[in-house]
């Protein structure tokens, strides 16, 4: 079809208006593990699957969750090396806000540079789109915050979001289950009940990542210990 | 001669009670010869953040409008006023990026935080910042101005009293001051309003 004569080219646009590559980012995106993002009333949660390679790899070393600031982390879906280099230039993005006003970065500040970032690789010669696409969290001034970028730039606000391998079916199945009045500890929950959705196997704390940031503005990546409690009182 | 006193300036902010109070002189003079007596030293940024120049004042105005543009962009992405703590810090910072080619000025921030306590700090003119719950003062007479805000400064001044003690510390500093005075313009910041006057003073 015509598209394909469009798709070797990130800065040519095709006859239908797309720019190719970026959707092609879109399905690596699609094929990674999937992640998602619940906005409670007093904190935001967010989740990935780890699927590793083989049983031999030390799954300890392996972090899919970063955090930015003290008050920020972000986990992704897609390829991990493109997900390191974006949370590099985030944290630099962060911490060059700090020394200016020595004042943490608000969420929605952060995503929007960020984004800005992902956008450049879309218009520039010589390089490809990120193949990832963030959920960004956080708590500032303005409450709990739960944002999507994606590879082409363009970054939304969620109440409640998956993206990856499974999120047809974890954004269904999270649409019937959020509510607005939802706390923290229920978000949790919730989230590990959606990624237990489309797991293969048996979940644990080994096999999934989780981060929370409450009232108290800290970003914490669960331990592998706080995980398996929060799934037994699920099962 | 010093290019710190080319054009000759006061200033003076001063904390009370849940209000801040900031006043410069209203002088402008090359060396010896007066050209005006309409130009404050004292900016504003919004509201509840005023902030005071001393210096060369082609330096003074030039920070002025710099400062301005990086608070409307400020602004326009944060959809929120700058806090005058973080004023404080971002002039701090701006300052020092001329570390070996610096701003011949030497500012003075005056505000009220979100929660109403009185802000104030001063710096250097590279960017050394020093708060103070007291006063803040800059100009080319500050002995004066220390000396009187000294003896004159209590705390918890309401915002009527706290304007007597800074015209009367701004005053009497730069009256002994040849280069500043001729009138002066001080503005009280209030939770709810800003009340400024001008003075008629010697104009000598």
């Amino acid at each position: 079809m015509a598209e394909s004569q469009y798709s070797f080219s990130l800065t040519t646009f095709s006859p239908s208006g797309k720019l190719v590559q970026i959707e092609y980012a879109l399905n690596a995106v699609a094929a990674g593990a999937t992640s998602l993002g619940i906005s409670a009333a007093d904190g935001v949660v967010i989740a990935t699957e780890k699927k590793l390679p083989s049983t031999l790899v030390d799954e300890s070393t392996v972090q899919k969750i970063m955090t930015i600031t003290p008050s920020i982390g972000v986990v992704y879906s897609g390829m991990g090396p493109d997900f390191r280099v974006l949370v590099r230039r985030a944290r630099k993005t962060a911490q060059t806000y700090y020394q200016t006003y020595k004042e943490h970065i608000p969420v929605a500040q952060l995503v929007r540079e960020t984004a800005a970032v992902m956008q450049e690789f879309t218009q520039t010669g010589g390089v490809r789109p990120f193949g990832v696409s963030l959920m960004m969290a956080g708590y500032d001034d303005n409450g709990p915050q739960l944002y999507q970028i994606d590879p082409s730039g363009s970054y939304f606000a969620w109440k409640a979001s998956a993206i990856g391998k499974n999120m047809t079916n974890a954004k269904a199945f999270l649409e019937k289950r959020y509510s607005d009045e939802v706390g923290i500890e229920d978000a949790v929950h919730t989230a590990l009940l959606t990624l237990k959705e489309g797991f293969e196997g048996q979940l644990s704390g080994a096999n999934i990542e989780v981060g929370v940031v409450g009232p108290n503005r800290s970003f914490k990546v669960l331990t592998e210990a706080e995980v398996n409690d929060y799934l037994q009182e699920v099962e | 001669m010093s290019i710190f006193s080319y054009n000759g300036a006061a200033v003076v902010a001063m904390a009370g009670k849940e209000c801040v109070a900031i006043g410069s002189d209203l002088r402008f003079g090359v060396q010896t010869q007066t050209i005006t007596c309409d130009t404050p030293k004292v900016f504003r940024i919004h509201d509840k953040l005023y902030l005071g120049l001393s210096g060369l004042l082609t330096d003074a105005q030039t920070l002025h409008e710099k400062l301005m543009f990086r608070h409307n962009l400020y602004k326009l992405r944060e959809e929120r006023d700058m806090k005058p703590s973080t004023f404080g810090h971002m002039l701090s910072n701006a300052l020092y990026e001329r570390r070996f080619g610096p701003y011949f000025a030497a500012p003075v921030v005056a505000g009220l935080e979100p929660d109403g306590t009185p802000f104030l700090c001063g710096m250097d003119t590279i960017g050394a910042m020093e708060k103070a719950k007291d006063f803040m003062i800059t100009g080319t007479s500050p002995e004066s101005l220390y000396g009187m805000c000294e003896s004159m400064w209590r705390p918890d001044m309401e915002p009527d009293e706290l304007f007597e003690t800074v015209a009367q510390c701004l005053m009497s500093g730069f009256d002994r001051d040849a280069l500043a005075g001729w009138g002066a313009v001080i503005h009280v910041i209030t939770k709810d309003k800003v009340i400024s006057r001008t003075l008629k003073t010697r104009m000598d």
